[in-house]
């Protein structure tokens, strides 16, 4: 037969990845041994970045994408795919990962914004991108610029999971608004929402977003990721959470059991045992505005 | 009335086969615990990654029920990850495996995600291609003696059958196509 090879340029492509990620764990990995323990703990995907969320905290100054060289390293090490951030709207940064051929983007408020205006049009790339959100016309908007996943921002690296909670509340909240009203208040809706008209239509048909709504932003307990799974997200990454705990294998493995078990609590019970120390954490509630990552994309 | 048709729910994209499976008049079931396979009279193992449903399928002994299953005659259609986990052998790797089809596949084939793509598949026994959609796709580069090739893309093999035991490199659960799901639900 005639093999007329076309690459994922289609929408099909991008978000089937986002589909066979679900029901999994992403985790942020620093080094290539850190990426093959995730990988052996049952992670679906790893996050390379050369510091984890709760470092650039620590650290301040300007966060930018990873060194090419310590991303292939990665790719090297694991089967797995390799996920890396860009800064919102460099999307010359995006084009560099996308030339590295890793397999998802993460156009990331973890890093500093490159453009406070536009994000990255992520409908001319190759590579899928997932991008933070925390409501529904965030959401809708990214979806919009050719976002194929979406993940509640939480605050990264803080180890307190109270934000991932109230964004992805808003989001599934106003879902079930959108689907409860009048067709003809969509217009008003989506005007308030600064979300596209066809989008916010597509959310109500479906009763959900129209890509895989993931979790992410201060997951630290395998009673963290059930809990955001029990809250509607498909799938949770994991940052500092992890490799800033005292047992990065046992915490890894146990967090990736809690998503699949997250509606049984006596399974939940026995996973949850002797996990060492969870990261420590800072409560993101005394989190200076100018230090809150969340405030970062529109 | 037939038993549910079973759909791996350990992790990947369980929720389109069910759809499939809605879609061509079965009921789905998420299956699980070795109880919830014991409720189904086929299974259909989805895309995913295979390391991690791997893992999860050692460890709270569902791979050993599938394994059981299997030897009392239950079909089974691994797609993509379903397909690895299917297969005796995975190509320079050791990973866990079901070992019930006689194939060696290779992991991402293709290459990463920006090599992933759809074209049109012509299949065995069915009269228009289908459209195979390949996501980070294995194929398969070794098959024993009872093994049927159903499909090649190229000169790469990407649909096999060994009795009632189906493996697709691509995602029919992907499409609008339900011609697959339809004669799996057959058998």
């Amino acid at each position: 037969m005639a093999a007329t090879f076309q690459p994922a340029k289609t929408w099909r492509e991008k978000v089937g990845l986002a589909e066979m990620l679900k029901g999994g764990v992403i985790m942020d990995v620093v080094t290539p041994e850190q990426a093959r323990i995730a990988e052996d703990a049952g992670a679906v995907a790893v996050m390379a970045l050369e510091r984890v969320p709760a470092d650039i905290r620590r650290d301040g100054g300007v966060a930018r994408m990873s060194d090419p060289e310590l991303i292939l390293r990665i790719k090297e090490a694991v089967s797995i795919p390799v996920m890396a951030k860009c800064r919102i709207g460099h999307f010359v940064e995006a084009e560099i990962l996308e030339a590295l051929e890793v397999d998802f983007i993460d156009e990331s408020e973890v890093l500093t914004p490159a453009d406070e205006e536009n994000h990255v049009d992520k409908h001319r790339f190759t590579v899928p991108f997932v991008c933070g959100a925390r409501n529904l016309g965030e959401a809708l908007r990214r979806c919009a610029e050719g976002a194929a996943m979406i993940r509640t921002k939480g605050e990264a690296g803080t180890g307190d999971v109270v934000e991932a909670v109230r964004h992805m509340r808003t989001i599934m909240a106003q879902i079930r608004r959108v689907q409860s009203c009048r067709e003809d208040e969509l217009y008003v809706l989506a005007k308030e929402m600064q979300a596209p008209l066809e989008f916010v239509r597509m959310v109500r048909e479906l009763g959900k977003l129209p890509v895989p709504n993931f979790s992410a932003g201060g997951i630290a307990t395998p009673a963290d990721a059930a809990l955001m799974m029990k809250l509607g997200a498909e799938s949770v990454f994991v940052g500092s959470g992890i490799f800033k705990s005292g047992d990065p294998a046992r915490r890894a493995k146990a967090i990736v059991e809690a998503v699949l078990f997250h509606n049984d609590p006596k399974r939940l019970a026995e996973i949850s045992r002797n996990l060492g120390e969870p990261m420590v954490g800072i409560s993101a509630a005394t989190v200076p505005p100018e230090q809150q990552m969340a405030v970062r994309g529109w | 009335m037939s038993s549910p048709v079973g759909v791996l729910a350990v992790q990947g994209d369980f929720e389109k086969h069910l759809q499939a499976v809605a879609d061509v008049g079965r009921t789905g079931m998420e299956v699980r615990t070795p109880e919830d396979l014991a409720r189904v009279d086929r299974l259909i193992l989805p895309g995913g990654e295979s390391t991690t449903v791997g893992l999860l399928l050692q460890r709270y002994g569902l791979g050993e029920a599938i394994r059981r299953a299997a030897a009392e005659g239950m079909p089974l259609w691994g797609t993509c990850m379903g397909m690895i986990l299917l297969a005796k052998e995975i190509e320079a790797r050791r990973q866990f495996t079901l070992g019930l089809m006689d194939i060696a596949v290779r992991r991402n084939a293709f290459g990463a995600q920006v090599h992933s793509f759809e074209d049109a598949v012509e299949l065995d026994g069915f009269e228009r291609p289908l459209l195979g959609v390949f996501i980070r796709a294995p194929i398969v580069v070794r098959t024993g003696p009872e093994v049927q090739v159903l499909a090649r893309y190229g000169d790469r093999i990407v649909a096999v059958r060994q009795g009632v035991r189906l493996g697709t490199s691509f995602h029919p659960e992907l499409t609008e196509d339900r011609r697959l799901h339809e004669w799996f639900c057959r058998w």
